[in-house]
């Protein structure tokens, strides 16, 4: 399989924890556009794969290569953001003692070294990006509440914004549903189907209503390793899903 | 101002009045020194001149722990090594200017040089006859230490507690080297019996005066350097590196360079604190590298408040009063006190006394606001985290 029109090409790619193979000889490959919903029971290595691609675990055999070329292995958690890969945590992590409108500040693509933080000024550009985004997170009402003081599913599509603000090329988002109403969970459906218009989004979830409404390509995995991939209804008819994850 | 928000107008006005107290300060101090004959009311006696002055370098201390501390998360337990290396740097300057002077009358060497037989001035000593020169090594020593230290730490991801300890480590292992004679400090007695600081003698009143000046003009220029920083978007990171230090990482920041900006320049605050401090007590020993010493520092900065500028400089000098007074009164309880002082603090004022006001000055503003129109968001201070 060539990788050149890629956004994400995993092969073979392992990693143990003190013996527990964590990943197993895990292939991904995610084309440039694509959306993909990542299911799985506890355990079944989502998070560390996640951890993997954004450099914050490296993987003991594998190749892990981002954007057709860009080899991941050799970066770093701040190297990968920049070359755009962003990740949502499966906790939502924002600035809480910080505006809305700050969280988004922070996360505007642009220099990140200190100087020119120090001494930056606002231009009406940022000013212009962090309307939009608010406008697609729907949180303009809150622009200037304290991150601390949103509601759960408003921290969750803080994030979101906040990964959008870094105008990344593929998204990871980590069980973006958890502790949502139903009306949240279809809003960020709906919310990650516009996104996935511009840019090329993984989704870890569990919630399989909100992988319906999603509405794409599925990939079970399992202790470490591929299980079973293609639509919902093909993956959720698999016994070897329904055995180990599904239930019967 | 757009930086503004986050600040409220009110804090801003605070920063703007702290400032002027100081400047305000730092001319009637001396005046009424000076000008005011000493039976009148309203004169300022020299010791309480020299006092002030000290609780005032305390301040720009805590003031650089808390920028560090209070809106960085960096909880530094060794604070005071950069101020006593900043102190020493000032001492050196001091002690080649008494020259002949001394007692062993030698024009290069400072007295405890000739007493340990050296014959000539160990290399680090040179330039210190110069002021400017020992004014660059005030913030470079402290600073490069700073630079040093935090690029190892923070590059090796040591947070938390592990890097208080090592901070702690820091500090006491400087305690110990300049302990010893062959470093060339001066040993157990340190630096002392200073004559001149720029041609003035340093007994001077006139002297004292000034460098109370210099000391408050000091502070109030580290007020408002700390203010810019912090109401920066740099600042706004800093919070934010202290709030979720991962999240920073993978939006593409690199936290490690982010604290080691804030450590480096909080060092430097801190030297030149202490190379105040040096010529207005007249003294600088090993003792200032004294761990417990750090650990006050953290106490001062706990009292005002952390993550307010104008907490830190209220707390020094509110627990430097409480212990001029019980180290008079009841000498054997003022360690006592400070550590009940810490433990009520934690528990019942874990805001300090700066965050404690604002805190409820906050409820009433929103409770008089909910009177008025009922069902508004609720705006709030941010609030620092552990």
């Amino acid at each position: 399989m060539s990788k050149t029109n890629t956004i994400l090409y995993l092969d073979g790619v392992s990693r143990s924890f003190d013996g527990f193979k964590a990943i197993n000889n895990l292939s991904l490959v995610l084309d440039r556009g694509e959306m993909r919903a990542i299911i799985g029971p506890n355990g079944a290595g989502k998070t560390t794969m996640m951890d993997i691609i954004t450099g914050r675990t490296r993987p003991d055999e594998g190749e892990v290569f981002y954007d057709g070329e860009i080899d991941l292995t050799r970066h770093d958690e701040a190297d990968i953001a920049m070359m755009g890969i962003g990740r949502k945590f499966q906790k939502p992590t924002v600035f809480e003692s910080h505006t809305v409108e700050d969280n988004l500040l922070l996360s505007l693509k642009g220099p990140r070294s200190i100087f020119p933080a120090l001494f930056h000024r606002r231009s009406t550009e940022e000013a212009r990006r962090i309307d939009e985004i608010l406008a697609t997170v729907r949180l303009e009402a809150r622009r200037d509440a304290l991150a601390a003081n949103l509601s759960h599913g408003q921290k969750q599509w803080l994030e979101i914004g906040m990964l959008l603000a870094q105008d990344p090329k593929l998204l990871l988002v980590d069980e973006p549903v958890a502790g949502m109403t139903d009306a949240e969970t279809e809003e960020t459906a709906r919310l990650l189907r516009e996104i996935n218009k511009t840019h090329s989004v993984i989704v870890v979830e569990h919630d399989m209503h909100f992988v319906r409404e999603l509405g794409v390509k599925v990939t079970c995995l399992h202790e470490g390793s591929v299980l079973s991939e293609g639509s919902l209804d093909f993956v959720s008819s698999d016994e070897r899903v329904v055995e180990v994850y599904l239930g019967r | 101002m757009i930086t503004g928000k986050f600040f409220a107008a009110g804090a801003d006005r605070r920063i703007a009045l702290t400032i002027a107290v100081l400047l305000a300060v730092a001319v009637a101090v001396p005046v009424l020194n000076l000008a005011v004959p000493a039976g009148s009311a309203l004169h300022v006696p020299s010791y309480m001149v020299a006092l002030v002055g000290k609780y005032l370098c305390y301040a720009l201390l805590a003031l650089a722990l808390d920028l560090v501390w209070g809106y960085c998360g960096i909880l530094s337990l060794g604070h005071g090594a950069f101020f006593a290396l900043g102190g020493y740097a000032m001492g050196m300057y001091l002690m080649r200017q008494i020259g002949a002077r001394g007692v062993y009358a030698n024009p290069v060497l400072p007295d405890f040089m000739v007493f340990l037989n050296w014959k000539e001035l160990p290399w680090f000593w040179y330039g210190f006859d110069q002021f400017w020169f020992a004014a660059i090594m005030v913030m470079l020593a402290p600073g490069l230490l700073a630079f040093v230290f935090g690029w190892f730490a923070f590059r090796s991801r040591v947070t938390g507690v592990y890097l208080s300890i090592i901070t702690q480590a820091m500090t006491y292992a400087l305690l110990l080297a300049f302990f010893r004679n062959d470093m060339g400090f001066g040993g157990n007695n340190g630096l002392t019996d200073f004559k001149d600081i720029l041609g003035f003698s340093v007994q001077a009143a006139s002297t004292r005066s000034a460098l109370f000046s210099a000391t408050a003009i000091s502070l109030a220029l580290g007020v408002f350097v700390t203010w810019r920083i912090v109401g920066s978007k740099y600042g706004k990171l800093l919070i934010a590196v202290r709030d979720a230090e991962p999240r920073t990482r993978f939006l593409g920041w690199r936290p490690e360079n982010v604290k080691l900006f804030a450590f480096t320049v909080s060092a430097v605050m801190a030297g030149i604190a202490g190379a105040l401090y040096v010529p207005q007590v007249g003294i600088i020993n090993p003792g200032e590298f004294e761990p417990a010493n750090s650990i006050e520092v953290v106490v001062w900065t706990a009292v005002g408040g952390r993550a307010t500028i104008v907490g830190p400089i209220i707390g020094a000098v509110v627990v430097n009063l409480g212990k001029s007074y019980f180290t008079g009164a009841l000498p054997d309880y003022w360690l006592f006190a400070l550590g009940g002082l810490f433990v009520f603090v934690t528990l019942f004022l874990p805001r300090g006394i700066v965050g404690t006001w604002d805190a409820w000055r906050q409820d009433r503003r929103k409770a008089a606001k909910l009177d008025r129109e009922p069902a508004t968001g609720a705006v709030a201070e941010p609030q620092p985290a552990e």
